[in-house]
């Protein structure tokens, strides 16, 4: 029954097509979540005052902050394109140009790079599929460039929520 | 506050101060939220089982952002992370310990930039490096001050 779960046709036909891009304002309490959630104490990410005697002159994110944002748009692309799959994270990859500060506005562009198939021990037929995203500041200037790993596997037919 | 770290200061086979984390089922909440991963297979334990898995496991990216802390109280204020890569090789549970470790490979100077490269990996009880990486961080040296520039990233894409 789960046989068209992983349709990997429909995958191959998305490389290269660039997504809607995502537009993000960057707010000081976005940056605090991510830092309370990892426990990460730096000031250079939460105190204002510690922060504006820094060379920075300010509160900057930590750099894998830039990570999350759009990446709920990149699950939900795959949850669409292949529901009911499993769905692992197999690798990052980040290089990273500027800072992001509280109040920039951040452009996501994304697409499939590349889909492979693969045979896991414990996981069956695997696809492998590739992301390369861009992200943008509001003064045009490259932040940073990410690839990302998904793996998707069958299940038992289950689907997501 | 983390130390400045100076290149200078840095040789091949110089180990990073290693990063201890406990992640809890409330820490995986956290970062749920605070990085739009909603992936039940972090916080619905049936679910997780129901996808293969031997339970609710902790999120790649957390893991990921675990060595970017460790980089970041390594390097200090004035450094920066140029290049950053990991892969989630092995599955980390929810009140296992993790310890986040990192070891000099090379230095090099380019474009008046010091660069240092390490290898980077987080580490279950078992010792076993469930997720490898690699860094390239930008640090200054005692010779070539920083100064007021507000940054050394400006490396182009």
């Amino acid at each position: 029954m789960p046989m068209s779960l992983l349709d990997i046709e429909k995958l191959r036909g998305e490389i290269g097509v660039e997504w809607e891009p995502g537009i993000y304002e960057i707010e000081k309490g976005m940056i605090q979540r991510f830092a309370q959630a990892i426990d990460d104490q730096n000031p250079l990410w939460q105190d204002e005052e510690y922060a504006s005697k820094s060379q920075y002159g300010g509160i900057i994110a930590p750099p894998m902050f830039i990570l999350t944002i759009g990446f709920e748009q990149i699950q939900q692309k795959m949850t669409a394109l292949t529901p009911g799959a499993g769905r692992l994270h197999g690798g990052t990859e980040l290089e990273y140009y500027h800072p992001v500060r509280p109040g920039d506005t951040i452009t996501v562009n994304g697409k499939i790079a590349q889909v492979r198939e693969r045979q896991g021990s414990k996981l069956g037929k695997m696809v492998l599929v590739t992301f390369d995203i861009s992200y943008k500041n509001q003064r045009q200037e490259s932040v940073a460039k990410c690839r990302q790993l998904t793996i998707l596997y069958q299940t038992e037919g289950t689907k997501y929520a | 506050m983390p130390e400045q770290l100076y290149y200078e200061d840095v040789a091949a086979g110089d180990e990073i101060t290693p990063l201890v984390k406990q992640p809890t089922t409330r820490q995986l909440v956290m970062w749920a939220g605070a990085s739009g991963d909603y992936n039940p297979i972090h916080y619905d334990k049936d679910f997780a089982q129901s996808q293969g898995l031997p339970g609710v496991i902790v999120h790649g990216q957390l893991l990921a952002c675990f060595l970017g802390q460790l980089i970041t109280d390594w390097i200090g204020e004035q450094g920066v992370v140029h290049r950053f890569s990991c892969s989630y090789r092995g599955m980390n549970f929810p009140g296992e310990a993790l310890t986040c470790r990192g070891k000099v490979i090379k230095k090099y100077v380019e474009d008046g930039k010091h660069y240092v490269e390490c290898d980077i990996w987080a580490e279950n009880p078992k010792g076993e490096k469930t997720v490898p990486g690699r860094a390239i961080v930008i640090v200054p040296s005692r010779g070539a001050p920083l100064g007021d520039s507000p940054t050394i990233y400006g490396v182009s894409p």
